[in-house]
């Protein structure tokens, strides 16, 4: 399907699609490592979130977090397109996908701070 | 892609995009202010419903994301067989161990 739709509009929704999924699938294990420090006790967790502090670390939080929301609009997207008889004959969708993101990722950074 | 497998990668989708949006606002609600351990740990720990509501998260998320892999690496590496199905089985299993943990670490 992708190779054949190099020239389509919905090429780049369907790569930044598919590499959020894989940071997800990457970053999961470590998050749920990192959850079960919590089995050690509330500063064991503590000592983890000590980290977070970082701003690097907060940087790739951020990243994560927007990647999951790319993931999610863009897979409603799909959703929207394969069931719901969706034609994807303007942008707006894609742009809607993109607005929503954007929120996340500012409300993430404002709540952060 | 294998029709058994498209149906659970989108029946997994929509119980995802629910999810997803769910714990999407339980972060940046949670996140205002910053947050200790302890304070997490007092409002999450023995709470059954979000219990409930992350461990159908995890298997989810364990059967959707090595379907979605499975087509990724079949598109866009040479890797595929049998040997390709193992691992993402064995991936599978990964997540649906750590996230189990997770979940109970979190919420019993």
């Amino acid at each position: 399907m992708m190779r054949a739709s190099h020239t389509q509009r919905g090429f780049i929704a369907a790569i930044l699609h598919r590499l959020s999924g894989i940071a997800l699938a990457i970053f999961l294990p470590l998050h749920f490592l990192a959850l079960a420090t919590a089995l050690n006790g509330a500063s064991a967790l503590d000592a983890f979130l000590e980290l977070t502090r970082q701003p690097l670390v907060k940087l790739a939080e951020w990243g994560i977090v927007v990647a999951l929301a790319v993931h999610m609009t863009l897979g409603l997207r799909v959703l929207a397109i394969e069931f719901f008889d969706f034609r994807e004959k303007t942008l707006a969708m894609l742009s809607a996908c993109i607005a929503a993101v954007f929120a996340v990722g500012l409300v993430f950074i404002l709540n952060a701070g | 892609m294998n029709p058994a497998l498209f149906v659970a990668q989108r029946l997994t989708a929509f119980v995802l995009a629910l999810a997803v949006a769910v714990h999407l606002g339980t972060i940046l609600y949670a996140i205002r202010g910053g947050l200790t351990a302890g304070e997490i740990l007092a409002r999450t720990h023995g709470n059954a419903a979000f219990m409930l509501f992350y461990s159908v998260f995890v298997i989810a998320v364990a059967i959707h994301a090595p379907i979605g892999l499975r087509s990724i690496i079949r598109e866009w590496t040479p890797w595929r067989g049998r040997s390709l199905d193992a691992a993402l089985v064995l991936f599978s299993l990964l997540l649906l161990a750590l996230g189990f943990r997770a979940v109970y670490a979190v919420y019993a």
